[in-house]
Parts: C-alpha cells; sequence; structure tokens
C-alpha cells in the first residue's frame, strides 16, 4: 500500500475489475505524438513484410473484401483510462498472416506518419489482433486512427498503433516508438507494464 | 525517429518518491500551482511529465500524470493542476492537498514532447487553454539557459480570467529577448481586442506563428479537438508533420 494522503477520498466508484491504476472513462480520449496524417483511400495499403523481405499486400477495398469480425473488448491507455466492452469490425492477423511464412518471433507495427511500436508475434496471432476500421458501428474516425488501426486489447493502447500501413516480421526485437523513449516493451496493463523497468 | 537520452538513470527515476508541499498559489479560479519537495530528484526536460499516486486509508489508490511546469529547482518541481469536473486526483490536488502533505511521484517520463536547450531550431509552441503547462517549463528553460533560441507562443484561452502564468508572460514577453507571445480569446476578449474572440485558426496561426519555410519545431498542446484543429491548420499552412509534435487531453469531441 502506498503513502496516504490526508484528506484524500475515493471519489469515484468504478464497479468494473480495472487493471491497476487505471480508471473508467466513458469518452474516448486520443493520445498521438503528432497531426492526424491525411490518407487518401486510394492510396492506403497495409502490408505484411517477412524478415526474408517477402512482401503481402492489401489496397482497401481488398481489406474490406476480406471475411471481418466483430470483436466487443476492453481497452486500457497507458494514461490510465480504460474503456469497457468497445465494440470494433475489423480484419483478424490471423487472415491476414495465413498465407505469410515466416520464422520471426518479433513483429514491427508501421503507421502513416512514422509511428511504429514492437510486440512479440504470438501476441497478434490466435485471435488476439485485428486490423480495424469501424468503432461502435461507424467508420473510424481519423483522430482514432481512421482509416485503419492495429487493435490489440490485451497490450496497452499505444500498442495498438493508429493509421497502421504494415507488419515488419522480425527475428531480433526492435524498439517502436515510445518503446524508445522509456516505455515498456511488452505493456501488459494487468502487470502495470507501463515503463522500462516496471 | 531517434532515440532519446533522458535524465537520470531509469531505476532512479522509476521509483516512487514521496513528494511534500511546499507552497501553492491559485493560478486561476480554478487551476493552482503546487511547488513540491522531491528530495533525490534526477532531474527532467522541459516537456516531461510525472505520475501521481494517490492513496487513502482504506488502501485505495490511483493514478494520474500532470506536466512539469518549470526546470527543476534542486529537488524542488512544480506543477500546476487545473481542477476537471468530478476529477479524482485533480480536485485533490486543487482543493485540498495542504503545505507538509505527501503525495507519491514518480518520474520524470516522456522524451518525445520535450525541448532541448541547445537545439537551434526557432520554436513555435501553441497552447490551448491548460496545454500551456509544458510549454512554460520549455519558455523558462529557455530563459535558464540563456537561449536566445527564437521563441513564439500562440496561447488560446476562454477569457482573460483563464490565463495561466498571466503576469509572468506579460513580462516575458518584453524582458525574454526573441519571445513573442500572443494571446487568442476564444469566449470573450479585453475590452479594446483588436482580434475578436473565436476559436483558433489557420489565418491566426499564419499571423502570429512562424512561416513554413523558417523550420520551426512546433509544440502543440491542449484538449483533444484543439490540438487536432491547430496541428491540421500548421499542416494546411506547410510544415511538415514530422516537425510538429503533439499532447492531447480530455474527452475527444
Amino acid at each position: 500500500m502506498g503513502i496516504v494522503s490526508p484528506g484524500f477520498r475515493r471519489r469515484r466508484r468504478d464497479d468494473a475489475d480495472l487493471p491497476p491504476g487505471q480508471y473508467l472513462t466513458h469518452d474516448f480520449p486520443v493520445l498521438s505524438a503528432g497531426p492526424t496524417p491525411r490518407i487518401p483511400l486510394p492510396e492506403w495499403e497495409f502490408a505484411v513484410v517477412t524478415e526474408a523481405g517477402v512482401r503481402h499486400r492489401w489496397r482497401w477495398d481488398e481489406l474490406l473484401a476480406l471475411p471481418a469480425e466483430e470483436p466487443t473488448v476492453d481497452i486500457h491507455c497507458v494514461t490510465k483510462w480504460s474503456k469497457l466492452a468497445t465494440t470494433w469490425r475489423g480484419v483478424s492477423l490471423d487472415v491476414l498472416m495465413e498465407d505469410v511464412e515466416t520464422a520471426a518471433d518479433y513483429a514491427l507495427v508501421h503507421s502513416y506518419g512514422g509511428y511504429t511500436t514492437n510486440l512479440p508475434l504470438e501476441d497478434l496471432l490466435d485471435g488476439k489482433a485485428w486490423v480495424a476500421y469501424e468503432f461502435e458501428g461507424s467508420e473510424l474516425s481519423p483522430p482514432h486512427g481512421g482509416p485503419a488501426r492495429l487493435l490489440v486489447p490485451h497490450l496497452y493502447f499505444w500498442k495498438s498503433a493508429k493509421w497502421v500501413r504494415g507488419i515488419q516480421l522480425l527475428l531480433d526485437d526492435e524498439p517502436g516508438f515510445w518503446e524508445s523513449v522509456g516505455y515498456h516493451d511488452y505493456g501488459d496493463p494487468w502487470r502495470e507494464q507501463r515503463y522500462q523497468g516496471d | 525517429m531517434a532515440r532519446t537520452a533522458l535524465p537520470g538513470r531509469l531505476s532512479t527515476r522509476l521509483t516512487w518518491r514521496v513528494a511534500t508541499l511546499a507552497e501553492f498559489h491559485d493560478e486561476t479560479a480554478t487551476a493552482r500551482t503546487l511547488r513540491l519537495d522531491v528530495p533525490g530528484w534526477p532531474g527532467h526536460l522541459p516537456g516531461q511529465h510525472v505520475d501521481v499516486r494517490l492513496t487513502d486509508e482504506d488502501g485505495y489508490s490511483t493514478q494520474r500524470s500532470y506536466s512539469l511546469a518549470a526546470p527543476a529547482d534542486g529537488d524542488r518541481i512544480e506543477l500546476t493542476v487545473q481542477r476537471l469536473p468530478d476529477g479524482e486526483v485533480s480536485g485533490y490536488l486543487a482543493d485540498t492537498y495542504a503545505v507538509g502533505d505527501p503525495i507519491e511521484i514518480r518520474g520524470p517520463v516522456g522524451g518525445w514532447f520535450v525541448w532541448r536547450p541547445p537545439d537551434p531550431a526557432p520554436v513555435l509552441l501553441v497552447a490551448g487553454g491548460s496545454g500551456i503547462v509544458p510549454l512554460m517549463a520549455m519558455i523558462r528553460s529557455r530563459r535558464q539557459a540563456g537561449s536566445r533560441v527564437p521563441f513564439r507562443l500562440v496561447y488560446s484561452v476562454r477569457t482573460p480570467a483563464d490565463q495561466f502564468y498571466a503576469a509572468e508572460l506579460r513580462r516575458s514577453a518584453r524582458a525574454d529577448g526573441g519571445l513573442d507571445v500572443a494571446v487568442v480569446y476564444t469566449r470573450s476578449a479585453p475590452d479594446g481586442w483588436a482580434r475578436p474572440a473565436g476559436r483558433i485558426t489557420a489565418a491566426d496561426l499564419e499571423a502570429l506563428g512562424w512561416p513554413a519555410s523558417f523550420e520551426p519545431t512546433c509544440y502543440v498542446c491542449g484538449p483533444t479537438g484543439f490540438v487536432e484543429a491547430a496541428a491540421g491548420a500548421l499542416v494546411d499552412l506547410g510544415h511538415d508533420p514530422r516537425r510538429i509534435r503533439t499532447e492531447r487531453f480530455g474527452p475527444s469531441t
């Protein structure tokens, strides 16, 4: 237990079982490092590039033609907010990785605008991650990562890269944008892995 | 994007420390500046923030992040906290927290939304409301370093009464060579103010900021809607998105 701050009383009554240090929010705060990129859909593409340099790519209409799922998931931001039972629509990474041959253990996710984030490849597979293009029944708005963002709800939300454009498969782990400036390599909200060393 | 060296060893920065309130003053009717003594504080860069942890008697604890408002003065750091409606932590810090009381702090955190005094590039600061706090740390660090790097601040607030650091910014505009300060009012402007009250526009940033050809580093901080509008306007004016750094807070609208 931490040091008690005299006169501090719990004001929120979050009934939900939230990860430690998180509070419940009903709106949808935005955290990004730069301006919202503008991506014309005819120019949009998503690519998976293997460690051997093999490139699997989908254009916007090709992504929409793939079988979609509608996951309802809780999301947790490292800036302390959590949002419960959010509904998305998108394509499972299991579908996108189906024909990809790789020996890689790691993935470096790239976004339009230059953002990157890293995670173990296994955290993108087995129904754990999607390329999402709808939120709560509407198309994903640009401030929230539209036209499409990665959705990896079991990790802190900075791993769910907005404006996703591709995944680079790597034999060795390589830190992404926030991970290079002191944030945790893995980012499990239930273990409160906010910063390096947590 | 280059890796960023941060002051202090990680293990030192990420330790929870007990901070005590040394002094405070009200910045506006809804915001309070706190000066805290944090023994062993490792130092920080302007733009970085701290995590604050509060714990009550039954063991419940909760955390929020707050930007540092000034360079460290030894073990003393400064935060300015805007009280939010229903703000569990901000309400405590702005109303209840008393001189000598402990809170827990760790940091500094964040290596992207920072300004380094040796950087010679001109700087454009664009603040919305309490988004001025980390930008003020940059202005104060520039002054402390004796830097002559050209700085411009465009500060959007609702009314004159909502302005943080008002007296210091008025003085700074005259006393700090190469610092320009422009205030844009969104709800009501002072009598005789040339610009009518209204939300910030690309025309404001064109008139009050630096031309894109000057290649300034732009730091934009404020509520989500403000940052979306201001950063978007800077892109429209031709600023390279890679030189626009943003920090957003509050609900999305």
